[in-house]
């Protein structure tokens, strides 16, 4: 096995596995979800108009939550130093970091986003276009995270500065995420618009987070 | 191959870790480290290894590949042990063989090597310390790097696995790899060079356990010594007898 795949499957087996945060990211966005008619009301009509947005940022906290510890397990351990020290290049070990936390973070939410948005009255043709919309831009939420955590990383409690670091970054991925899923869901402005940018925004986030990851990884490490 | 460094000095916290830190070793060879508690022993292992930049001197391998760093030639043995909690013995062995770059194999033999072949199922969150040490050791056996960068590698080991480690290191050096370790007592190697790294500024633990010396230490040059000499077997411990 190559040593960016022996990360992957590291890090998805860890993940997995009693302790690891995969499952906690799909409760989180269930539990978020459901509380929102409770708070909201039995408004169907207002549900339905609001429904694209509360998951659009239940998704985005939930893929936060296991995020501060992508690093920080691996620093508090030593594992990082090793790491450092592999002939592999850490952006491309940053990078295979961010896809397992993804493919147990970020996919499980896409998965269980259909299921979860008849909780707000979201009607089955639109549901295709928001769960495309989750697709593409969970994992722009995750690379962008990944800069947050690399800085955030020999912090104890480096989860609210994560948080604090992270969220403004993502405000463009939400909004044309958002807008794209609305479009969809309530029209009638086009889909394809906001929906390529949000591809471009992910696009983007997918080459500049490692990078930036892995240089403030070399920087504290220190 | 050969790893000289000349002149290091390391600067952290606003301080001088240590500083004119010059050795040599060869092929074969083995430098200890020794000195008081926080004369700069594991950020020399860490500068070798390129997880610390050094403010000043040079560190250069001759032999090596040159397409490489020294880190990326090295193991690093340190305090913490890389060893995940959720994943098996043989499943935390085999990611650092992978990621290493080791041939595909079942990865049992080092661990057979070190004492842990029947627990390679167990969730390595049951090991204990010591074991958790011996598995670490098997990363080392399990890829092979000519340098290997050793930081108290008997701590938590008992008399029969400090054995096994002396015969690991053995083989290492007689194929021509080069270790370099620090440590507080003799590792079981028959001969080895030595590096006593001074002490900064005086302490109000001087004085306090074998590494810290006696009293005269205090006022000891702010250098290390300048080359490492060779020393007879055994090698001497701390800086216990430095006066």
């Amino acid at each position: 096995m190559s040593a960016l795949a022996a990360i992957l499957v590291r890090d998805m087996r860890i993940a997995v596995r009693v302790g690891g945060g995969a499952l906690m990211g799909v409760l989180f966005f269930l539990v978020v979800v459901t509380l929102t008619p409770f708070a909201v009301g039995p408004d169907l009509a207002l549900l339905k108009r609001i429904g694209p947005a509360i998951l659009w940022l239940a998704a985005l906290l939930a893929s936060l939550l296991a995020l501060d510890r992508l690093f920080a397990n691996d620093h508090e351990d030593g594992s990082l130093d090793l790491i450092l020290m592999g002939r592999a290049p850490l952006e491309l070990v940053v990078a295979m970091k961010g896809l397992a936390h993804w493919l147990t973070t970020g996919l499980p939410l896409v998965i269980a986003a259909p299921l979860i948005g008849l909780f707000l009255n979201i009607d089955a043709a639109a549901e295709g276009a928001l769960v495309l919309t989750l697709l593409v831009g969970t994992p722009a939420l995750t690379f962008i995270g990944l800069i947050g955590a690399a800085i955030a990383v020999t912090l104890r409690r480096g989860g609210l500065l994560l948080a604090v670091i992270v969220l403004p970054l993502t405000v463009p991925v939400l909004i044309f995420g958002v807008a794209a899923a609305n479009a969809a869901v309530t029209g009638p402005v086009p889909f394809g618009t906001p929906f390529t940018i949000l591809c471009g925004l992910t696009l983007a986030s997918l080459v500049v987070g490692p990078f930036a990851a892995a240089a403030a990884l070399r920087q504290e490490i220190e | 191959m050969r790893l000289t460094a000349v002149e290091l000095q390391c600067h952290r916290g606003g301080r001088d870790v240590f500083s004119g830190v010059s050795f040599a070793v060869g092929s074969g060879e083995a430098l200890t480290v020794t000195g008081r508690n926080g004369a700069g022993k594991s950020s020399l292992l860490r500068t070798i290894a390129g997880l610390l930049r050094s403010a000043q001197g040079r560190l250069t391998l001759d032999g090596g590949d040159p397409e490489l760093s020294i880190g990326e030639q090295a193991h690093y043995l340190g305090h913490q042990d890389a060893i995940k909690p959720s994943l098996s013995v043989a499943e935390n062995l085999r990611f650092w063989a992978d990621f290493f770059g080791a041939p595909s194999d079942d990865g049992h033999e080092p661990l057979a090597e070190v004492g842990l072949g029947a627990l390679a199922g167990l969730p390595a969150a049951y090991l204990s310390a010591g074991q958790r040490r011996r598995l670490s050791i098997a990363r080392l056996i399990a890829a092979k790097r000519p340098i290997w960068l050793l930081d108290e590698p008997t701590s938590a080991l008992d008399a029969a696995a400090q054995g096994r480690l002396a015969v690991l290191m053995r083989a290492h050096l007689g194929g021509g790899g080069l270790i370099v370790a620090a440590t507080h007592g003799p590792i079981g190697l028959d001969k080895t060079l030595e590096l006593r790294l001074g002490q900064i500024t005086p302490s109000p633990l001087v004085g306090e356990g074998r590494g810290g010396g006696s009293g005269g230490n205090a006022i000891a040059p702010t250098h290390a010594h300048p080359l490492a000499t060779p020393t007879p077997n055994p090698s001497p411990q701390g800086g216990g007898e430095q006066s």
